[in-house]
């Protein structure tokens, strides 16, 4: 046994604990150069995590840096702090802990970088920040240990293979750092470790006893879940009877909007005035931290959340988790389960929420799937350029640099590690040149070699710029939200698109209120009370999910039954409806729909080829329907279905499906869509083209947009192999599938193809209608639409006229 | 196609590009080039944006010269994105303004990002009177029959739910502002307080696009 420090044994000991096995060989083996932890939320996952920095650090530890703790969320950092502190001060260690996150004050940020902690807990992105200034490799002497918490929560996205180069970074200051990953259950641990790992370090992958399946059913309502909507509003007094049976409930949406809508309805329903909070990531910090405060002192029977909750936080006693809508995703599914019940050993307990009949027939195929263990996950293809790209620019920030010793550094990063040279050299020369093929300005450069070989800035300057756009995550161009007058307290963020859309008096829902749009002022959204109860309704995103394939697998094999003794009856009602009036998707055909909604032309594929592959779908169709004259405006796809709206019938899709002129178009929507627009945007930021941040002022969402998509077309025209085109093409295909995935499908499909027409939605697309993602298609349909606009706006200003009696 | 409106007692062109033509004297107008914008934001240290705005603009410029056979061409100012950037330019994108320029009779308006000579051939002017036009960068509060730049005004528009934004000029009884003809330039909306303080009540919007056309100034 290795001995914990006496008195924080004498902590444990009068306490009655003891500890786990997996938290004794995590002590047994804690020199070994990488450790991947797979524990059950609620297994003591992070404290195993620390024991053995608290071993390594005794009763009285030398100053200095020992141990770098990284989450994904900086709520989770808070909460550790708050949580580890209580053992280490009770049992009267001399460690400090503190915390640094982008909401940690500038002062302290400084002192932080000339003294820090013995345990400094921050985020992925606090970290590259941290390394890229000069005083760095003072700032992490003598660092032994990094723990990366939740890591299967960065393990499929930039900000993992961000974090993975600052620890690169951090080894090369550190040689002897070791790597301590922590993770819930995932379909594949080999991937987090090899992640994981300096390569080609091994990482030893220690799997804690994964405890009692969890208790997990759909809350079956009286009243009938509406054909589509997703508010849940149905089940507003089915959901307070089982907060009143529960000490602490945390109620899950998948989106921002979703959330607002169901506390603001759960509030007019909630007669007996149960303590109720609201907590998601647009909302003001200070909001979120009341609120976090009051979870903590167990005041609140129930919290209504986004993903902002998601990960592991350990917030008072919550004995039931209840999602509202479908998860989209298993894995993340039984994630969110962990919340519920903290105690080790005890099955958690959940209630899923379909917010309609399609989410219903989903929340049965996830339960089945939960049962039969049957986790789903996409793999991950090599590390992005982009990130490097803005690693590079970062090591630039912290000092000159040597570009063979920066290369070997990258390689060491697990995402990195089959990096050709020319392909580093190709991101180096980005970052110092623009690398473009036109050489005009080369006097000017970002990165200049010296004459003793080493990149250095050109400009000092730069470094500032740089740090401001540290980061990966993309979301949405938000604006803030703040009651109208003097010093008017803040409220939170809504997305730009949506602010657009408002004009003066016009009602939104935000952290539960009612408030009324006064005016825009600096960029920030001014409003006022407002004692309505018919808000508009907010478009912001929240987090984005896709479907897992295996799924919709399940839910196109459902369809195929006679009758549906399994579902509630409503839902089984619906799905005969939909045999009744159209069709039920059959496997080896394909089902069309085309109806008229909502002033447009609305057409339904059926492909059930997983999102990835309907969303090349998508675009290859609307590119045909514009060829074809169909002026289309817009798709969006899901794992099962692609919807496109535009501004004409198609009342015979078989011409669409001609795959040699699929196949003709592909080069051109590859370059031309919307989606590789977006992409580029994002690339282009991340790699440090596009700045978001300029001198602590953000530009505006939508000159950057604008912005944006003209760097992308007149890359397209003259420089069509630029290293970020090559990136946003990459990236693109992590999205959209080759042309195979169709190509398969149209065999499968043959001329099996069922066009249905209706005069009306369906009951399986109505749902199709709420989907996140919409993709705009700007074609023909702009200028039909314009050139109407116009002949309305000239006719109702009297202009017509004007223009006749001048003609004379 | 292109949008003929009276102005002043003339009769102006409203070419899709967002250059404005008057057939009776030949003159093409053009406004905010802002040629070298990406040499710029290298200068200071910013990032490298893809230096090809230049000869896109000289692009849409000589298709413009060439539909019109403009024998008289006026840059509204803001041509060159500062001072500096004018002789900075690259060789080949020089000699094509040199081009452009012969037998033509040309002149730079000063606008506040490139307020002295320029360095280049053609006339440099604060400001140019012809017939009942006066042709400067900003636009005043009490001018009459004022052709300006500047304010880079575009129009947003929301469409059946869908939000479209286009380049624009705007039109009153007394000025004229022309939208920004350079590549890499942003706008700015026509609701913004200092347009819709600027045009009087009943001003137009003309939108550029593939056919030109004029609607009430959204405000």
């Amino acid at each position: 046994m290795t001995p914990l420090p006496a008195s924080l044994q004498r902590w444990f000991d009068t306490r009655g604990w003891s500890i786990h096995p997996h938290q004794q060989e995590m002590l047994k083996r804690a020199r070994e150069p990488a450790l991947l932890l797979i524990a059950p939320t609620g297994g003591g996952k992070t404290l195993a995590g620390f024991l053995p920095t608290l071993v390594e650090l005794g009763e009285a530890p030398a100053p200095g840096l020992h141990t770098v703790y990284v989450s994904p969320l900086k709520a989770l950092a808070a909460d550790i702090k708050r949580n580890l502190r209580i053992p280490v001060e009770e049992a009267g260690l001399a460690v400090r802990i503190e915390d640094r996150t982008g909401d940690t004050s500038s002062h302290v940020k400084r002192r932080q970088r000339a003294d820090p902690p013995h345990i400094l807990l921050t985020t992925p992105e606090s970290l590259a920040l941290l390394t890229s200034y000069e005083d760095a490799a003072r700032t992490f002497a003598g660092v032994e240990r990094v723990v990366v918490d939740e890591i299967h929560a960065l393990a499929d996205s930039k900000r993992g293979d961000q974090l993975m180069l600052a620890l690169a970074r951090l080894s090369t200051l550190c040689p002897g750092l070791r790597r301590v990953g922590l993770s819930a259950t995932v379909d594949d641990p080999a991937a987090i470790a090899r992640l994981l790992a300096r390569h080609p370090d091994p990482c030893a992958i220690l799997t804690a006893d994964p405890g009692p399946d969890p208790d997990i059913s759909m809350l079956v309502t009286d009243a009938a879940p509406p054909w589509s909507g997703g508010g849940a509003a149905h089940a507003i007094p089915a959901v307070l009877e089982q907060v009143r049976r529960h000490r602490t409930t945390l109620i899950f949406h998948n989106t921002r909007a979703q959330a607002e809508i169901f506390f603001h309805n759960l509030w007019l329903a909630n007669e007996d005035a149960l303590p109720i909070g609201i907590h998601h990531g647009s909302l003001d910090r200070m909001q979120r931290q009341k609120v976090e405060a009051a979870m903590v002192a167990g005041q609140l029977r129930a919290i209504v959340c986004t993903g902002s909750l998601d990960l592991g936080i350990d917030w008072g006693d919550v004995d039931l988790v209840i999602q509202i809508g479908a998860p989209k995703n298993v894995k993340r599914l039984v994630q969110r389960i962990g919340r519920a019940n903290h105690r080790y050993n005890a099955p958690s307990k959940a209630l899923l929420v379909p917010a309609n009949r399609f989410e219903v027939v989903e929340c049965v195929a996830a339960l089945d799937a939960v049962k039969a263990h049957d986790l789903d996950g996409e793999p991950r293809g090599p590390g992005p350029r982009d990130v490097l790209c803005q690693h590079i620019l970062i090591a630039a920030c912290a000092g000159p640099f040597d570009a063979d010793l920066l290369y070997r550094e990258m390689t060491s990063a697990g995402p990195y590690a089959a990096l050709t040279r020319a392909r580093f050299d190709d991101c180096l020369q980005f970052c110092a040149t623009g690398g473009y093929a036109l050489r005009a300005y080369d006097r000017w450069q970002r990165l200049l070699q010296r004459p003793d070989g080493l990149w250095q800035l050109r400009d000092p300057r730069s470094a500032a710029r740089i740090r401001q756009n540290i980061g990966t995550i993309q979301d949405t161009d938000t604006l803030k939200v703040r009651w109208r007058g003097r010093g008017g307290a803040p409220l939170g963020e809504i997305e730009e698109g949506f602010a657009a859309s408002l004009s003066k008096g016009d009602t939104f829902l935000i952290g539960g209120q009612i408030v009324r749009y006064e005016g825009l002022r600096d960029l920030v959204v001014e409003v006022s009370r407002d004692p309505g109860k018919k808000p508009k309704i907010a478009t912001f995103m929240g987090t984005k999910f896709a479907t897992s394939t295996q799924l919709s697998a399940r839910i196109v094999a459902m369809f195929q039954q006679d009758s549906w003794p399994d579902l509630p009856g409503h839902t089984a009602q619906w799905l005969a409806l939909q045999r009744d009036v159209s069709r039920l998707p059959e496997p080896g055909r394909l089902l069309i729909e085309s109806f008229p909604h909502d002033g447009r032309q609305q057409l339904v594929v059926y492909g059930f080829a997983g999102r990835n592959a309907m969303q090349t779908l998508g675009l290859l169709l609307t590119k045909r329907m514009e060829e074809m004259g169909l002026a289309p405006m817009g798709f969006v796809a899901t794992d099962y279905a692609t919807l496109i709206w535009g501004l004409d019938a198609v009342t015979d899709p078989v011409p669409l499906f001609d795959l040699e002129a699929l196949e003709a178009g592909l080069d051109g929507w590859l370059a031309g869509n919307a989606v590789m627009k977006r992409t580029f945007r994002a690339s282009a930021t991340i790699a440090g083209l596009i700045e978001r941040n300029l001198g602590g002022q953000r530009k505006s969402g939508r000159q950057a947009t604008m912005s944006s998509d003209i760097l992308y077309d007149t890359l397209l025209k003259y420089d069509p192999d630029h290293l970020l085109m090559q990136i946003t093409r990459e990236e693109a295909m992590r999205g959209l599938v080759d042309f195979d995935r169709i190509r398969e499908m149209a065999a499968r499909v043959g001329s099996r193809i069922d066009h249905v027409t209706l005069d009306r939605v369906s009951p399986l697309a109505a749902p199709l209608f709420l989907e996140p993602g919409r993709v705009p298609v700007r074609g023909s349909a702009d200028e039909r639409l314009l050139a109407d606009e116009v002949a309305r706006l000239m006719e109702e200003s009297g202009l017509a006229q004007v223009d006749a009696a001048g003609g004379r | 196609m292109s949008h003929v409106f009276p102005f002043q007692g003339t009769q102006l062109v409203a070419l899709p590009s967002g250059a404005l033509f008057w057939p009776d004297r030949n003159l093409l107008v053009v406004s905010d080039l802002h040629f070298g914008k990406s040499a710029r934001a290298s200068r200071f240290g910013g990032a490298q944006l893809p230096p090809y705005e230049t000869r896109e603009t000289l692009l849409r410029l000589e298709d413009d010269l060439t539909g019109t056979r403009a024998r008289q061409v006026i840059c509204l100012g803001d041509s060159f994105d500062s001072p500096e950037v004018g002789g900075a330019l690259p060789e080949a994108e020089l000699l094509w303004i040199s081009r452009l320029q012969a037998g033509r009779d040309w002149t730079w308006i000063e606008g506040n990002h490139d307020p002295g000579p320029v360095g280049l051939g053609g006339t440099h002017l604060a400001q140019m009177t012809l017939g009942p036009l006066t042709f400067r960068h900003i636009a005043t509060a009490t001018g009459q029959g004022e052709v300006s730049g500047h304010y880079h005004p575009k129009a947003m528009l929301s469409l059946r739910g869908r939000q479209l934004s286009r380049p624009c000029f705007l039109l009153d009884q007394t000025r004229l502002i022309l939208p920004a003809f350079g590549t890499y330039t942003g706008g700015l909306t026509t609701r913004s307080a200092p347009l819709a303080r600027l045009m009087a009540p009943g001003a137009q919007a003309i939108l550029t696009g593939p056919s030109p056309c004029a609607i009430p100034m959204p405000r």
